[in-house]
């Protein structure tokens, strides 16, 4: 069969909903986009873990310390789920692994912030984690079945993390003057870095965009976007606090609420490799491979040395 | 082939050519972990149930691994790894000529007999 049928009968599939699977035909361009943002979504989780392990330590109670160990360590199974599923598509976990190290495969700019009080925690919880899950829901659709069933999973597990992350701010906001006053500075910090998690404006785009095709994604950036504000607008008010967009406003027209610009200068700035983290993140992780390259090797030896036992038995 | 470049991305998708990066290279490993497919039974009655893959130096390592990636929500009762390499999959390719045989044989299903409704609970 010519190539031109292979992809007519690839489009075919995804047109009808049919989900495409590890060993089917696909084009190099699908393989090659799916391999990129299912790592990249993999490196986010992973990367994800420091900013919040950064207060296991020092929460303010066991109850608490156990709530954030509990939530690092799902993020650590999220990474895992989608290592596996990228992996499925032909690259190995060492490249991955090698790509993020070298700065070459991105991860969320997001956590390239740092977490500098306790409430950062809800404010994590609440806004970078309810931005996460609107991408994810959606890509529990997404078109590559690993990928798909990897998320479906991943989304059941996250709503806990947005609960927890709110309720954790609720409590400061109903405490002391300070309390509140940390509250509000949490928001304040991760409200327009919580935005820029979607990515670029749509009219960026001068393209057919692909991945819609493809329906690897099926909402655009705009969109999403819009969806998380209209809600977290919503949920503010709960609180008592406020998002730090004068510009922000109900519009009876749009049955929307506007909103003020992005800077975009800090976004490609953040993604370029100089956020206010970017380098202490990718050193703690490559100290955590390297350090962890003895344990790795002993295990195998040791795997390697009972089955000789066994044989020899 | 297509030769078009993907400009939109979002979370956990950034493109390679605006982001940089170093030729930092990760000491590479002499040993890597062996690949394992995981099957987890929910709870008793129900059959093993694919759930995902992970790697392990040994079996005993997978199914641990496997408890702590897997079933972190009770989501299990019996786990069982095997290597990836181990498992044969039929090709997609194939399906055409592997399925074609049970295509024609409508008569196999109950709904091809046509019974009067005296007896329609048979």
């Amino acid at each position: 069969m010519p190539v031109q049928n292979f992809e007519e009968l690839f489009q075919q599939k995804i047109d009808n909903e049919i989900k495409i699977e590890p060993k089917d035909w696909m084009p190099d361009a699908y393989r090659k986009t799916n391999i990129r943002q299912i790592s990249q979504h993999a490196h986010s989780e992973i990367v994800g873990m420091l900013p919040e392990g950064n207060w296991i330590s020092r929460a303010p109670s066991l109850k608490r310390k156990a709530i954030l160990i509990a939530k690092v360590q799902d993020e650590a199974g999220h990474g895992l789920y989608l290592y596996s599923a990228a992996e499925t598509l032909g690259m190995s976990r060492d490249e991955m692994i090698n790509d993020l190290h070298s700065g070459k495969a991105k991860y969320s700019s997001i956590f390239n912030y740092p977490s500098l009080t306790w409430a950062d925690m809800g404010a994590i919880g609440w806004l970078v984690d309810g931005a996460a899950i609107l991408n994810q829901v959606m890509l529990c659709r997404t078109s590559y079945g690993p990928y798909a069933r990897a998320m479906v999973r991943i989304c059941k597990e996250e709503s806990f993390h947005q609960r927890q992350g709110f309720e954790t701010l609720l409590v400061l906001s109903r405490g002391t003057e300070e309390q509140k006053a940390m509250c509000q500075d949490a928001i304040n910090r991760w409200w327009w870095p919580s935005l820029m998690m979607f990515g670029p404006r749509d009219s960026e785009s001068t393209n057919s965009d692909q991945s819609m095709k493809w329906k690897i994604k099926r909402k655009t950036n705009d969109e999403l976007r819009q969806n998380f504000i209209d809600m977290i607008a919503e949920q503010i008010k709960v609180l008592g606090m406020t998002l730090p967009d004068p510009a922000l406003k109900w519009n009876e027209e749009r049955k929307h609420y506007d909103f003020g610009e992005i800077d975009w200068n800090e976004f490609w700035n953040v993604v370029k490799g100089n956020g206010p983290c970017n380098k202490q993140r990718i050193n703690a992780r490559r100290k955590a491979h390297e350090d962890g390259q003895w344990v790795r090797e002993a295990a195998m030896a040791y795997a390697e040395k009972k089955q000789s036992k066994t044989k020899a038995a | 082939m297509n030769n078009f470049f993907i400009k939109k991305f979002f979370y956990g998708d950034i493109p390679e050519e605006k982001g940089g990066g170093s030729d930092y290279q990760t000491k590479h490993d002499s040993t890597s972990w062996p690949l394992w497919e995981v099957f987890i039974r929910s709870k008793q009655g129900l059959d093993h149930k694919h759930a995902g893959s992970l790697h392990a130096a040994d079996a005993q390592m997978a199914i641990e691994n496997a408890r702590d990636v897997y079933t972190r929500r009770m989501e299990g009762v019996s786990i069982w790894v095997v290597e990836s390499k181990y498992i044969t999959a039929s090709n997609p390719e194939e399906a055409g000529e592997l399925y074609e045989p049970a295509a024609d044989k409508i008569y196999r299903h109950p709904t091809f007999y046509q019974l009067p409704d005296e007896v329609n609970h048979m």
